[in-house]
């Protein structure tokens, strides 16, 4: 087996104008003269929709056009319940996405020269996707197709899944299960029998009580649920948000429990305490519905709200009235469960205790709480069935993570590390829009898996770091430039949406379903792919459901038919729920099982050493993750993070304001570039706080490339969570350094 | 602790993080402005008075640089626009409320009356001038008999000019520092004594030179008396103008503006004059250096400063 | 007529969204802004307040920026809106120096910008575009002599506050507290 040494290449050979990107790029993305008064033309005339693929909201808009079919903006889609007609910033700034000179022009080729030193070349379609068709049946024949895998997050999964699962491999993984909401699903399939997927059936709009675990709404800029806050800020809805910074949404919180970092579910259980020893609980509903109640009862027995004050560092009083204050807005109460919750390993748990608190009081299945969502099917254009792969992932874990319901990311980094105990390991990867290099907690064994590679292929739009491992870099065009499969999503009641391309392709990318169907064809597959054109695929799913792809670029949105007659339970209403028992289970047989504690327990987390820092991080609501930085748009409105540190902090270090500093962390690891520091108060003095997705290594990124630093560099250790695999990341410390030990020579 | 930041990245050229929309132009365009009105000012004044030949420095000499001083302000100003094509429209309209419109036009009128000064008077320099066209000659003949009217309309002008130059500023009450009605008074007085200055060193006539050094003493005095009360002033004042006095009481602006503008651009030349009129032997262009560079200075920090300084919100 | 609006300060959250969509929405070149968010937080951990203004020009009704423009591009349109005609501004900067808001900037075409208001949009009957994209709606736009505009309606309900009221403007941005 010949070890390809993947160094990472700084995709220097794309074409020369990209070195000339920053100067152009202020004629190209203001297309037109700046505006005289009165001269824009009527955009509206001129509209496709959409649907955004900045985040995984996925709000339903309209891209304009002027005369001359340049893009000028995009707006929402009126009809659309995720966004009702307004996107977020980071939606509204996508156009920047569109015109971003760095973007990727052509697929790259990783060659080796003469003096073994390896670069990048150009290449046509034909050769790149012939050079991984015939890798690909190498591998086949060498190791089994199912040592392969795509690692994916965004629509172009639909179309590398299909092609890997015809391929004969299972794994199919996402950054979004095991590095984000991974916790959450398997802690309330658990308690009702249900995940909450996306969007999260939380019926805000109509609650009195909004109770925000770390949730940091407001910075977290998922679109429908930030609006239907404000609408229940406008209702005179309570909201209690317990974060140890004083995050947006504390701001605008009557209650915020500046809780210690690690020690939620402390509060989570004397919350419980409160609710059930002062017989608040929803007793009607309990007694119909849920499972262990007595078992709960007994257990939450010691946590007084005196017990979590010493742990939580909140005052009794406190969790007494707020504790209070849901169980009088009950059941119209939401305990949020969050969405990126993978933090301190017992994040299962710690999502258990927030739904057993919501099936306390009554929320799930009620106005206010928790509605019943609905999503429709649309018949997918036919195709062969897939082949049984030989093993897939979960293989590789021995036994463990049994309950996970998705695979992970992480996971298939592991299965693709070479160790004695696994006899198949993942060989190829297939790497669809994610920068698993800022993405995957702990870079060492992120770049120990890919250098066990014998193949890898990486579909970005943008000279993200990933792409700088690759064997093959394939430039996808942007969400604005090519059709996609119809976003089918549940909500209130289920709708699909289109999204059409609004312009050509620029430079030499393609859209992520024609890659795929190209590849298949060239690796035998292309049965799979049957369509002519993708048009057609379209419109064939679309007349299943009575529309076609006449009505749905005129319209955008379609509002489909609830299956389910009810959003909420009926009173009284008999419900089976998909637990083992059939009922809510406060207590978890399922947990229980697989040897778990069926109820959630508080265990102490390490606390940072002397010097040392909580890392915490969140999101800046312009920015998402490490794929905006660069957008020319959104980096006007933040081109950099900073590091907040508390003033009595600062103080100690000597910090100002505006400072660089380097982070280190509790293993030694360094940041690669100096952040400045802002020092405020809404910071713990016990926690340092930056925004993710800053820092970039790639110089190719010409934006952003140096700019702030990078949270997932200092994220070496990793709390896995036994229950799922989820990759806890908030067990990291830093501390500050002034300068790096190669200044210091130098 | 408060903290205040603008959190959408706001980085406006020239706006952010602080205002610097006005550079060298501007305070060079106000110094010149306010030194060729405190010339012709004098010039027209003195010829008012009857008093040509006695004051042939200031009537007659020193007026011979202004046409260039205004040109050459107008060009500052004209670099300082940022859409320069559309100069002209300047003179499409005479909006009264606005400083600059009226500035404009009065350098309009200005410049050319003070060339036609410095044509009546270029025998003055070049004894063997002669117009060599008839029109231009019979045109000086008919200045020169009516110069005390043209002196007139000269010195309303000047005024006009010099007041102008002061109250650029202090129109703008945005700025707190220049937020002040001690600033137009301040300007003025601070043009009069570079002209006085500037007609010392043109003046051939002892008595002159030191009927003008003894004003420029007493005008310098009137500029101290001024600043005093502009700080007093400030300092009485809301917390915003007692910070933009900070500026120069510790802040950023204090050395330039204590050492450059008050001690070598106004005590030390005055005292340097007063020791002249003592008759100790002073070469006279050092105080009048001086002078010019105290008078600009003032303008160009107090221009600096003044974005500086902002309403507090 | 007169335009105004209200901007809830509750209720925004400071996303920048009226940014970026007054950038695409008005072609404001990179670099530049018409409209921008301060954050203000007080106090000392954990005993603190936020509060979040969306700002812009605020279409003083007694408006220096008019008053001292020399030659007549910023002026006064129906309804209060104060603009700037392109091709007549000469860019002299008195107007910028005048605001005692900094709501405008040099563009660079010569010319000074800063907010309309929209007024391409509200002739047309549309809200603004910051308005109109804000995902906590927070905004108001209207008629303030209507007084069944939403804006009446808002400041009749609701306390709230101009900004620098002592430079005596006038503003037409109200800000809810
Ligand atoms: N603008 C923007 N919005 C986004 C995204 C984006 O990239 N950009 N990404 C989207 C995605 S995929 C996700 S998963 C979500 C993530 O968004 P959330 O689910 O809201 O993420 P959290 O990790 O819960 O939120 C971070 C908050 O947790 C707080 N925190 C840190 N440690 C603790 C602790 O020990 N206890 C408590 N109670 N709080 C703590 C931090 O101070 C911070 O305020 O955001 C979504 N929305
Ligand atoms: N340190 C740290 N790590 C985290 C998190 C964190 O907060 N901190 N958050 C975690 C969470 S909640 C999540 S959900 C994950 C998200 O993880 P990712 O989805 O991997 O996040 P991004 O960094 O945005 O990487 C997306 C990549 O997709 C590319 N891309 C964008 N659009 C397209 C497209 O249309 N086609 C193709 N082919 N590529 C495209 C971008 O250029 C970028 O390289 O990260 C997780 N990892
Ligand atoms: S929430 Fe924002 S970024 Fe995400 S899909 Fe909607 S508009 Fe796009
Ligand atoms: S868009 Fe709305 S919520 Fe966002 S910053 Fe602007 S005003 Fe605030
Ligand atoms: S805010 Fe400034 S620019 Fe706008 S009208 Fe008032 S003074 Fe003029
Ligand atoms: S810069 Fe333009 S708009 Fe402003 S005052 Fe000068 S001419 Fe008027
Ligand atoms: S009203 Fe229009 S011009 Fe003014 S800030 Fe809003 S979007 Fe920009
Ligand atoms: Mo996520």
């Amino acid at each position: 087996m010949s070890k390809t040494r993947r160094d990472f290449i700084k995709i220097s050979s794309l074409s020369a104008a990209g070195i000339f990107a920053g100067a152009k790029y202020l004629q190209s993305a203001i297309p037109g003269n700046a505006t005289k008064l009165g001269e824009i033309g009527n955009l509206n005339l001129n509209r496709t929709p959409t649907y955004c693929e900045v985040c995984f909201w996925k709000c339903a808009g309209w891209v304009h056009k002027n005369e001359d079919g340049t893009i000028k903006k995009i707006t929402g889609n009126d009809d659309d319940p995720n966004c009702n007609g307004r996107l977020c910033p980071r939606g509204t700034g996508g156009i920047g996405m569109y015109y971003d000179e760095d973007r990727l022009k052509t697929p790259l080729m990783r060659v080796t020269g003469k003096d073994g030193k390896q670069t990048y070349r150009e290449a046509s379609w034909d050769e790149a996707l012939d050079f991984i068709a015939k890798r690909m049946k190498e591998i086949k024949e060498k190791h089994g197709a199912e040592c392969t895998a795509l690692l994916t997050h965004g629509s172009g999964g639909h179309y590398f899944g299909s092609l890997i699962k015809a391929f004969g491999s299972g794994n199919v993984a996402a950054p979004s299960y095991a590095q984000c909401r991974g916790p959450r699903e398997v802690a309330f399939l658990a308690t009702f029998g249900e995940g909450l997927n996306s969007p999260e059936p939380t019926d805000i709009r109509d609650t009195r009580c909004l109770v925000l675990i770390g949730s940091h709404l407001g910075e977290n800029m998922h679109n429908g649920q930030v609006q239907e806050m404000s609408d229940a800020i406008d209702k005179g809805a309570t909201i209690i948000t317990v974060d140890p910074r004083f995050s947006t949404v504390a701001s605008k919180s009557k209650f915020w429990l500046p809780i210690k970092p690690a020690t939620d579910i402390a509060l989570l259980l004397s919350w419980m305490h409160e609710i059930i020893n002062n017989g608040w609980y929803d007793k009607k509903y309990i007694e119909k519905y849920a499972y262990g109640f007595e078992e709960l009862k007994d257990y939450i027995q010691p946590f007084t709200p005196e017990w979590a004050y010493g742990i939580t560092t909140i005052k009794p009083d406190q969790i007494r009235e707020t504790a209070r204050e849901m169980a009088n807005a009950a059941p119209a109460v939401i305990i949020h469960p969050g969405r990126h919750v993978t933090w301190y390993g017992d994040d299962t748990q710690r999502v258990r205790a927030m739904a057993i608190l919501n099936a306390l009081l009554g929320s799930w299945g009620r106005r206010g709480g928790f509605y019943i969502p609905d999503i429709t099917s649309v018949p997918k254009y036919p195709h062969p069935h897939f082949p049984e792969p030989a093993r897939d992932w979960r293989d590789a874990m021995g036994g463990k993570y049994k309950l996970a319901d998705l695979a992970l990311a992480s996971g298939v980094c592991d299965a693709t590390i070479p160790t004695p105990d696994l006899d198949c390991h993942i060989k190829a990867w297939i790497v669809n829009g994610t920068n698993l290099i800022m993405t995957l907690p702990d870079q060492r064994k992120t770049l120990d898996a890919i250098n066990s590679l014998e193949l890898m292929v990486v579909i970005d739009t943008m000279p993200a770091e990933i792409t700088g491992y690759a064997d093959v870099v394939l430039p996808e065009c942007t969400y604005l430039e090519r059709w996609d499969d119809l976003r089918i999503l549940q909500g209130r009641f289920p709708t699909i949406s289109l999204r059409m391309p609004a312009a050509q392709p620029k430079y030499n990318s393609k859209p992520g379903y024609w890659i795929a169907k190209e590849l298949a064809k060239k690796m035998g597959l292309g049965e799979y792919f049957a369509w002519n054109t993708f048009e057609e695929k379209l419109d064939w799913e679309l007349k299943q459901v009575n529309s076609s792809l006449e009505e749905m670029k005129k319209i955008g949105v379609k509002k489909l038919t609830r299956e389910y007659d009810d959003i909420y339970f009926n009173d009284g209403e008999d419900i089976e729920f998909n637990t083992n028992t059939g009922k809510i289970e406060l207590y978890s047989t399922a947990l229980e099982e697989e040897g778990f504690d069926p109820m959630p327990r508080y265990t102490p987390h390490q606390e940072p050493p002397e010097g040392f820092y909580h890392l915490n991080y969140g999101r800046a609501p312009m920015h998402t993750f490490s794929r905006t930085t660069n957008n020319p748009n959104l980096a006007d409105l933040m081109d950099e993070n900073v590091v907040w540190v508390n003033p009595k902090v600062a103080k100690e270090w000597g910090l100002e304001n505006g400072q660089e500093v380097y982070l280190e962390n509790q293993d030694g690891i360094i940041s690669d570039f100096k952040i400045k520091v802002r020092v405020t108060e809404r910071i713990r003095f016990d926690s340092v706080y930056m925004i993710h997705g800053f820092g970039h290594t790639n110089k190719k990124l010409t934006r952003t490339y140096g700019k702030g630093a990078s949270d997932s560099q200092l994220i070496t250790r990793v709390l896995t969570d036994p229950i799922m695999g989820g990759t806890g990341m908030r067990g990291n410390f830093v501390t500050f350094r002034f300068e790096k030990e190669s200044e210091a020579q130098s | 602790m408060r903290e205040e930041i603008i959190t959408s990245g706001r980085m406006n050229p020239h706006i952010d993080p602080h205002l610097a929309i006005w550079h060298w132009h501007i305070p060079l365009y106000l110094f010149l402005g306010g030194l060729a009105a405190g010339i012709m000012f004098f010039a027209s004044l003195y010829t008012i008075l009857g008093k040509e030949n006695k004051f042939r420095g200031a009537v007659k000499r020193a007026p011979i640089i202004v046409p260039f001083l205004l040109i050459i302000g107008l060009t500052a100003l004209f670099f300082d626009l940022k859409h320069k094509l559309y100069f002209w429209q300047l003179y499409t309209i005479i909006r009264i409320q606005s400083p600059m419109s009226w500035g404009a036009w009065t350098l309009m009128a200005i410049t050319p009356l003070s060339m036609v000064w410095v044509a009546i008077n270029i025998k003055e320099f070049f004894p063997k001038w002669d117009w060599k066209f008839f029109i231009l000659k019979e045109l000086d003949k008919f200045f020169t008999k009516y110069r005390v009217y043209l002196a007139w309309v000269i010195l309303y002008f000047s005024v006009i000019l010099g007041i102008y130059t002061g109250i650029l500023f202090s129109a703008f009450n945005a700025r707190p520092l220049w937020n002040t009605s001690i600033l137009g008074p301040l300007f003025l007085t601070s043009g009069l004594s570079a002209a006085a200055a500037v007609i010392i060193l043109f003046s051939k006539r002892q008595k002159e030179r030191i009927n003008f050094a003894k004003i420029d003493i007493m005008l310098i005095g009137i500029e101290l008396f001024l600043i005093i009360h502009m700080f007093m002033g400030f300092l009485a004042s809301t917390q915003v103008q007692i910070e933009a006095a900070q500026l120069f009481l510790g802040g950023p602006y204090t050395a330039p503006f204590w050492i450059f503008v008050v001690i070598i651009g106004m005590i030390l030349p005055a005292i340097l004059e007063f020791l002249e009129l003592r008759k100790f032997h002073i070469p006279a262009i050092i105080p009048v250096i001086l002078v010019l560079f105290g008078s600009l200075m003032l303008r160009f920090i107090i221009s600096y400063a003044g974005q500086l300084s902002r309403w507090l919100y | 007529m007169r335009y105004a609006m209200a901007i809830d300060t509750k209720k925004c959250v400071g996303c920048s969204d009226c940014v970026v969509a007054c950038q695409t929405e008005n072609n404001v070149p990179i670099g530049h802004c018409r409209d921008w968010i301060v954050e203000i937080t007080d106090g000392t951990y954990p005993e603190l307040e936020i509060e979040i203004r969306s700002e812009r020009c605020n279409h003083c009704e007694n408006s220096p920026c008019v008053r001292c423009c020399p030659t007549g591009a910023s002026h006064y349109e129906d309804g209060g809106i104060v603009v700037v005609t392109p091709n007549k501004c000469i860019g002299c900067g008195a107007c910028i120096t005048s605001c005692p808001y900094d709501a405008r900037y040099p563009h660079p075409d010569g010319y000074v910008d800063k907010c309309t208001f929209c007024m391409h949009r509200v002739k047309k009957g549309q809200q603004p575009a910051c308005v109109s994209v804000c995902p906590t709606k927070c905004m108001y736009f209207g008629d303030l002599d209507d007084a069944n505009s939403e804006v009446s309606q808002i400041l009749k309900k609701r306390k709230y506050k101009t900004l620098i009221p002592e430079a005596g403007t006038k503003p037409h941005v109200f800000y809810l507290i």
